[in-house]
């Protein structure tokens, strides 16, 4: 595929620059061709590049990191040794190279395994909750602290509680017990 | 003072029942049961050679009620214990409209083909190399066994050994049904 693309565009310009020649233009006709050349070559490329290029392993890692392994306990299919792993790697392979988005392969799995098959929840429906419960639960928490703290803190100004003043005869003995047990 | 007491005397039974709620439903459910996203929906077609160098073709049953089951050789004990009664409900319903077809994934050559040698399987039977098939039909161990009726769509999926009153049972049923 890739290198048909890339032998077939110098034909048309080949022809192009033997035309220009016969109007006694060779250096401008040469360099135009050889533009044209680089040009059409560059656009093929990248058109098949997005089409059906090479994929970048990182954009299959990623993918498979956010799929679960069908096999495993709790692990992605990008950590998983396993052979039914290697498979899935190999078909979200395939599926890039066949010019579907990380999203497209990823939505390809969850048709046939259900939500289960991610990593993570999505953002959105009944698991929206998983997301948000754990930050709302924080902040209620955090504010229940600061109400109790401050119910629990003594005012500025309110008379101290009672009993709070020992009277001198136990102070006098908490001083004489202190004195014998240092000695 | 007293209002307070009362609101907290209710506060943490309520703050506890939803927990106590969700550990119960959550440790009532067997994480590995799965429901199918796939069932009702049309079969995923498939063409593969079959261990016998025939081509087997879902597309080309379609009209029959078809009964596909995953397998592999290392799945001791359970598809050691239902490869018989695959086999015996193969021949009983086989001349009633209704098709077997195995699919051995993630194993090798040999010893698959000694698997079915040792059972005798008689029904088509093919390897799944890449696992392709398996990820169609979110298949996520072995043994599992799909149920597809007469106009080629999942109606039922069965993880773990079946047995061959089951297989009969749902045969039955969807053999019943028009096309």
């Amino acid at each position: 595929m890739l290198a048909s693309a890339v032998g077939s565009p110098p034909l048309p310009s080949e022809r192009a620059g033997r035309s220009r020649r016969g109007r006694e233009l060779p250096w401008r006709a040469g360099m135009a061709a050889a533009a044209e050349v680089l040009l059409v070559a560059l656009a093929l490329l990248a058109s098949s590049a997005s089409a059906a290029g090479p994929v970048d392993e990182d954009t299959v890692t990623a993918v498979a990191a956010e799929l679960r392994c069908v096999v495993c306990q709790n692990l992605s299919v990008a950590d998983s040794p396993s052979e039914t792993a290697r498979q899935m790697r190999d078909i979200v392979r395939e599926r890039l190279a066949l010019g579907e988005t990380p999203e497209q392969v990823m939505a390809y799995f969850v048709d046939k395994y259900g939500t289960w098959i991610l990593l993570s929840p999505p953002r959105q429906g009944f698991t929206l909750l998983v997301w948000v419960a754990p930050f709302a639960v924080l902040l209620l928490g955090l504010g229940m602290v600061a109400v109790l703290v401050r119910r629990w803190s003594p005012r500025a100004g309110a008379p101290a509680a009672p009993g709070a003043a020992i009277d001198p005869g136990t102070q006098a003995r908490i001083r004489r017990e202190v004195a014998e047990t240092d000695r | 003072m007293s209002a307070r007491r009362t609101w907290l005397r209710w506060a943490v039974p309520l703050a506890v029942l939803p927990v106590l709620g969700l550990l119960a439903y959550g440790f009532r459910t067997d994480p590995r049961d799965i429901p199918s996203p796939l069932v009702g929906k049309p079969a995923a077609l498939f063409t593969l050679k079959a261990f016998d160098g025939s081509e087997v073709s879902l597309e080309s049953l379609r009209g029959q009620v078809v009964v596909l089951n995953f397998w592999a050789s290392w799945c001791y004990p359970a598809c050691y214990e239902e490869a018989p009664a695959l086999e015996r409900a193969w021949l009983r319903f086989k001349d009633r409209g209704a098709v077997f077809v195995g699919i051995n994934i993630q194993d090798k050559d040999e010893p698959a083909r000694r698997f079915l040698d040792q059972f005798n399987l008689r029904f088509a039977n093919a390897p799944d190399a890449g696992g392709r098939v398996a990820v169609d039909y979110g298949v996520y161990g072995v043994p599992e066994t799909y149920f597809i009726d007469r106009s080629g769509r999942i109606r039922l999926k069965h993880v773990g050994a079946v047995r061959e009153d089951f297989l009969a049972e749902q045969i039955e049923r969807l053999l019943a049904e028009a096309s």
